[in-house]
């Protein structure tokens, strides 16, 4: 076995691959950048070795000041992680050529696998499915109607130059199909000046679902089971799971040994993986293939048991699978949620800056439910422009079949969710909460338009069932009243006028979502433990051992563990369970009367305003004070993340000042324009 | 019949065992015994002059009823439709529910003009008395908007006075909530009496007992004076405003159009005018901090800061902090991170939270016990001094030895603010006055250099020299006459062409001097600490400074540079 191997990475997946190499008593190598000294990757391997200045450009993707890390530390092997190099076919090209071993497939297979083109046609020659479509010069719309009517309606029509959705057309029958290529040929002819038009099934309500394939160099190939991805945003995955609740067991096998099929047309050796669109009638169709260690591994992991970074470390040292394809059996369910730094509520901005708070919830591993966390981050880290804005990926597993299993995992995850803490930045765990209580998800029924379908104004918050409104009114009285009973043990009090701290409240919450309500909670403690009732409800036995000053509470709701985070505001608490953010005051009986007398302060209007979306430097103003603009009208460009944001006018209107200009560098919500 | 309540033993929530044993004897009650105790003699519980005694009594409490109605019923509701609470429902908030003991409930004015002597309600606009606040004693007036616009009369006057003669001499705490439309006119030079008499029971009990007003509507002309002079002035956003001469007269004067909240409003005089210390969105909100902020007060200067229990404990280490502090010297950090993390429960109370954000000032816990923080801020004005921040730190670190709370001094200063505007404006005797209030204190002082401490703004922030009792650096922290490019500027100015050389000195000037070790040497830093071990340390520091002792010199008083 390699006795030092380097990580040609950083941050979670790095440490991920540290982690079995250690395991497995391989030494390691540590690059890192300028905006990386210090961090956990590079404590945690065994030697590091520093390749220049933040941009990856002008280091994590510079091969040769890979190749000079590794000469000077002798490695004898590269991990690539995922992104960077691990996909360049010249890197494992001038590792081969300096007699190092790349930990991943051959050249070939990232060369073939690369080019949409190529590996489609691979596919096809292989035997895998693909997405029934033309492509070429279509001579005019009758042609393009017989190639739609072979492939089958619906289709979707679009210049072979467009990328994206750009010209894109879906057509549902022969008429549709007509006008569809008559208006994209004379889009294509005029947009991109190429007048190609590309035909292809359109598959509806599409899911994204994957296939781990493992292979060696001795022509061993097996599969290791799917991976639905179908909850992505803008194509960003941000929930996956394994095995996928759409699946049935032959669908499972015919998808897996075509994947097969392909990793042995190109020779694949290491761990790789196919991705599919599956229809809702289990038609699946080959998208593509990555050569490499895919973000969402660890819940192949789960169900598995299979460690994937230790196999694609044997094979590369050239060691023959010890595992079969009959030796792989899917076990319990895996949940995997991708924690993002970039605001949920400011249509997923990305949000830099230090992590003033990073607890992450405890990694435990039972029989019946896994919590694992895969980070690169700590407490007093910083979140940079510079790399990709994820923090963590959380995954849960739990043992038993199906739907059952599903729910459970789906549960463990909802907990660790709500004891993850994190600070200082924008991040999307109100989301991911919002999407585990979702009954769409939970049922299964999802696509890759799930989000888009779901959220189409963007996320708002998540919003509480009745009941958990009423759980986190009676947590937060509970913590009402053991601070109120501290408080009231500070010295140089009366003598024998101590203040009494009553046992009946209001609680009145403002939800965000659900809008305000108001409900009166009695708390008694009886026997280390507070019998709170809920005014014409319900009655629960709460144990915690929680003080003021935490920011996790830790309780048992009648015997059901139940964690909020819970921070004291000016006036009451600010409460964060399952998704919610709410603001919760905690009130004597009279208190609370006198509160409802207060005015509802109404946010400031800023409907009159363009503010800063994100922390930034304006780059350009494009309007002046006393222009009349349109809705949609771009009005200033703001550089945030190395990323030009075009802010444009939500309606139209009249400019009234220009409060920033080019070169300023703004804050969140600073204005930037002034409408009349 | 003799009612008697026992509270048996309960355990408080932090393990401590309580008793609590309680009497109580109605006072009808006490009648009851007495006509048992003596069956014959009904003159005991007879009034002598006849007429049943609980007509008596319940002529009492109709009076205290009419009283506690003000204004009657239709201006409480005006009062109410503004948003704003009664003065009686602002004191319920504000002291331990059924703890507040009114007095003078039945004064009225004397006034004889202008048909006055028709109208005496009860009360004349103010309601005094004392009560708690989780358990500790305070004195409050609350002014009442509903009776005479809540106008100060001489009786209005007489009121305030007596309760803070009574806080004077008991040692506690006067805190006064505001809402008055100002001097009653029609009792002239009567009520300019009155406020005058408030004025000089303001300026006597400074730095004896402290001193919190609450503005909680208008307060306008010569009555912005008393709360000008006590320790803190909290306002409510939207309904309270502060202004010597009111929008009119500025209007008619300077010509000015200026709305009343533009001029004296909550946001104006925490961020423009640091008039006052916080600003509030509500009454309710208001009060609710205002008994957060009193738990933080000793009673007196007679007494030390309260404890208040906490688990936090006192050795938390803080790993994160080791990252607090940048590579590059000019990127900015969050000083308030660092006053979070070594606070008890991070728990902050800012005071001008919205003025002069280069300096910032407030109070912890640690322990337990108070502790007034000062700390440069290295997110605005790269944390410099000018006469802004100058002249807000003294003032908090004033009013932090008057009352015997220990002083943390936080240091990220790369100096003076430079330029026409501060020397114009007298940024030299402002600066003084931070120089002057850290240097005359006799409070336990502990002082961390985190990074810069540069130039005369290091002797400044509470360093060893004026009387800084433990002075802790972080390895990170450069404490020098300058930065190193301006130094060498200076120190090799026949080099300044050749950018090479200048490089290569200012490159040698940063090895020797941007570091602690220089101060250290000489003993002027009396340990450089570790980042994330800062809060055991300053923790134990204030410990060991708990019996300080200081001889003061004999004289009148000082004399700052105001």
């Amino acid at each position: 076995m390699f006795d030092k191997i380097l990580i040609a990475n950083r941050g979670e997946i790095a440490c991920r691959v540290m982690k079995t190499a250690r395991k497995m008593g391989i030494a390691t190598v540590a690059v890192y950048s300028d905006a990386d000294v210090g961090a956990p990757h590079v404590r945690m391997a065994d030697e590091a070795v520093h390749i220049g200045p933040p941009a990856a450009a002008d280091s994590y993707l510079v091969m040769d000041k890979i190749l000079d890390a590794i000469k000077q530390t002798g490695a004898q092997a590269v991990h690539p992680g995922y992104g960077f190099l691990s996909e360049n076919a010249a890197f494992a090209e001038a590792l081969e050529a300096a007699g190092i071993a790349f930990i991943g497939p051959g050249k070939r297979a990232i060369e073939a696998m690369g080019d949409k083109i190529t590996s489609k046609k691979l596919a096809d020659e292989a035997g895998v499915s693909t997405v029934p479509g033309h492509m070429g010069l279509i001579e005019d719309a009758e042609e393009a109607v017989k190639i739609a009517s072979q492939i089958g309606y619906p289709v979707m029509i679009k210049a072979s130059a467009g990328g994206g959705g750009k010209g894109m057309r879906i057509a549902w029958n022969d008429d549709e199909a007509r006008e569809g290529f008559a208006l994209s040929r004379s889009e294509a002819r005029s947009s991109f000046g190429d007048e190609r038009i590309f035909i292809e099934k359109f598959v509806q309500k599409p899911r994204h679902i994957e296939i781990q394939v493992l292979g060696d160099k001795h022509g061993n190939t097996i599969y290791l089971g799917e991976r639905e991805c179908s909850i992505q945003r803008r194509h960003q995955k941000v929930i996956e799971e394994a095995p996928s609740p759409f699946l049935d067991e032959a669908t499972r096998k015919a998808m897996g040994e075509q994947s097969v099929a392909l990793a042995k047309a190109v020779d694949y050796s290491s761990a790789g993986t196919v991705e599919f669109i599956v229809d809702p009638d289990r038609n699946f169709y080959f998208l593509e293939m990555n050569t490499r260690l895919q973000v969402e591994h660890p819940v192949t992991e789960l169900i598995t048991g299979i460690d994937l970074v230790e196999q694609m470390i044997r094979v590369a040292y050239g060691e023959h699978l010890a595992i079969q394809q009959s030796d792989v059996k899917l076990n319990g369910w895996a949940i995997e949620s991708r924690l993002y730094a970039e605001d949920p509520y400011r249509n997923f901005l990305p949000s830099i800056g230090r992590l003033t708070r990073y607890r992450p919830p405890v990694e435990s591993a039972t029989d019946d439910a896994v919590v694992r966390n895969d980070t690169g981050v700590e407490e007093g880290g910083e979140i940079s422009m510079f790399y990709d804005p994820m923090i963590a990926k959380l995954c849960t597993w739990a043992s038993g079949e199906g739907q059952a299993a599903r729910a459970s995992a789906i549960a463990g995850m909802q907990d660790a969710l709500d004891g993850f803490e994190l600070e200082g930045i924008g991040h999307n765990i109100p989301f991911l909460q919002a999407v585990m209580n979702h009954d769409l998800f939970r049922s299964g029924d999802i696509s890759t338009a799930f989000i888009a379908e779901e959220y189409p104004e963007g996320f708002e918050g998540a919003s509480l069932g009745e009941e958990e409104i009423e759980r986190a009114a009676a947590l937060a009285t509970v913590a009402q009243v053991i601070s109120e009973s501290r408080n009231v043990q500070i010295s140089g009090t009366l003598s024998n006028h101590t203040r009494e701290v009553g046992n009946k409240w209001v609680a009145m919450i403002d939800d965000p979502v659900a809008g305000k309500s108001s409900h009166g909670v009695s708390a008694l403690w009886v026997e280390g433990a507070a019998e709170v009732s809920l005014e014409g409800g319900e009655r629960w036995r709460v144990e915690t051992d929680w003080t003021p000053g935490q920011t996790l509470m830790i309780a048992t709701i009648d015997g059901k563990p139940t964690v909020m985070k819970l921070s004291p505001l000016a006036d009451g608490w600010r409460v964060r369970w399952r998704g919610a953010d709410l603001k919760i005051a905690v009130r004597s009986p009279r208190a609370a009367e006198l509160a409802a007398l207060m005015p509802v302060k109404l946010p400031p209007d800023t409907s009159k305003f363009l503010l800063c979306p994100m922390p930034g430097l304006v780059v350009n103003i494009n309007v002046e004070a006393g222009e009349e603009v349109q809705e949609g009208q771009a009005l200033a460009t703001v550089e945030a993340m190395k990323m030009e944001n075009v802010l444009r006018a939500e309606r139209k209107g009249v400019v009234a000042a220009v409060k920033a200009a080019p070169g300023d560098s703004l804050a969140v919500d600073e204005v930037i324009i002034e409408f009349e | 019949m003799l009612r008697c309540e026992i509270l048996l033993p309960d355990k408080g929530f932090f393990g401590h065992e309580r008793e609590c044993y309680r009497f109580s004897l109605t006072f009808s009650g006490f009648y009851t015994i007495l006509a048992r105790v003596f069956p014959h003699n009904t003159s005991v519980f007879q009034r002598p002059w006849g007429g049943s005694m609980q007509a008596i009594l319940d002529e009492l409490e109709a009076k205290r009823k009419q009283a506690r109605l003000g204004g009657g019923q239709a201006r409480i509701d005006k009062q109410h439709a503004k948003g704003k609470l009664t003065a009686r429902e602002r004191i319920e908030l504000l002291v331990d529910e059924g703890s507040f003991e009114e007095y003078d409930t039945f004064v009225a004015h004397r006034c004889t003009d202008f048909g006055m002597e028709n109208d005496r309600p009860m009360g004349d606009g103010v309601v005094t008395g004392w009560g708690t606040v989780n358990g500790r004693l305070i004195y409050v007036f609350s002014q009442d908007f509903t009776v005479f616009g809540g106008s100060l009369s001489e009786t209005h006057a007489q009121k305030i006075c007596k309760i803070m003669d009574m806080a004077l001499r008991n040692g506690a705490p006067v805190i006064g909530l505001n809402d008055s439309g100002g001097a009653r006119i029609q009792e002239g030079v009567a009520s300019l009496a009155g406020y005058a008499d408030v004025f000089l029971r303001n300026v006597k009990a400074s730095g004896v007992v402290p001193q919190i007003s609450v503005i909680m509507g208008p307060c306008a002309g010569g009555a912005v004076y008393s709360p000008a002079m006590t320790d803190f002035i909290f306002m409510v956003e939207d309904s309270s405003y502060m202004f010597v001469t009111g929008p009119d007269v500025v209007k008619t004067v300077t010509n000015e159009v200026v709305t009343a909240e533009e001029l004296g409003g909550a946001r104006t005089h925490t961020s423009k005018s640091s008039v006052a210390d916080a600003a509030f969105a509500s009454d309710v909100e208001a009060l609710t901090q205002t008994r957060r902020f009193v738990d933080f007060l000793p009673l007196s200067a007679r007494e030390k800061p309260p404890v208040r229990p906490s688990n936090d404990t006192a050795t938390r280490i803080e790993m994160s902090l080791d990252t607090l502090v940048p590579a590059n010297p000019n990127m900015p950090y969050d000083m308030k991170e660092l006053i979070a993390k070594i606070a008890d429960e991070g728990d902050f109370f800012e005071i001008q939270e919205a003025y002069a954000k280069n300096m910032i000032t407030g109070f912890v816990r640690l322990e337990g016990k108070s502790v007034g923080i000062v700390a440069n801020q290295p997110m605005v004005l790269a944390g410099c001094l000018d006469i802004d921040s100058s002249r807000k730190a003294a003032r908090f670190v004033r009013f932090c030895d008057a009352f015997n709370i220990p002083i943390l001094t936080l240091v990220d200063v790369p100096g003076f603010l430079p330029g026409t505007s501060q020397e114009y404006s007298g940024i030299i005797k402002h600066g003084a006055k931070l120089l002057f209030a850290f240097a005359e204190t006799t409070v336990p002082k502990v002082t961390v250099i985190t990074r810069k401490a540069y130039g005369g703004a290091y002797d400044v922030m509470s360093s060893k020299h004026i009387g800084g009792d433990v002075n802790y650096a972080w390895p990170t922290a450069e404490i020098a006459v300058m930065g190193a490019k301006g130094a060498t500027e200076i120190l090799y100015r026949s080099e300044l062409d050749d950018p090479d050389k200048i490089a290569a000195r200012t490159k040698e000037y940063e090895n020797r001097f941007a570091n602690p070790f220089v101060a250290a040497e000489k003993g002027f830093i009396d340990e450089v600490i570790m980042p994330h071990s800062t809060r055991r340390r300053v923790v134990r520091a204030f410990s060991s400074l708990e019996n300080k002792m200081v001889d003061k010199p004999n004289r009148k008083h000082d004399n700052i540079p105001l």
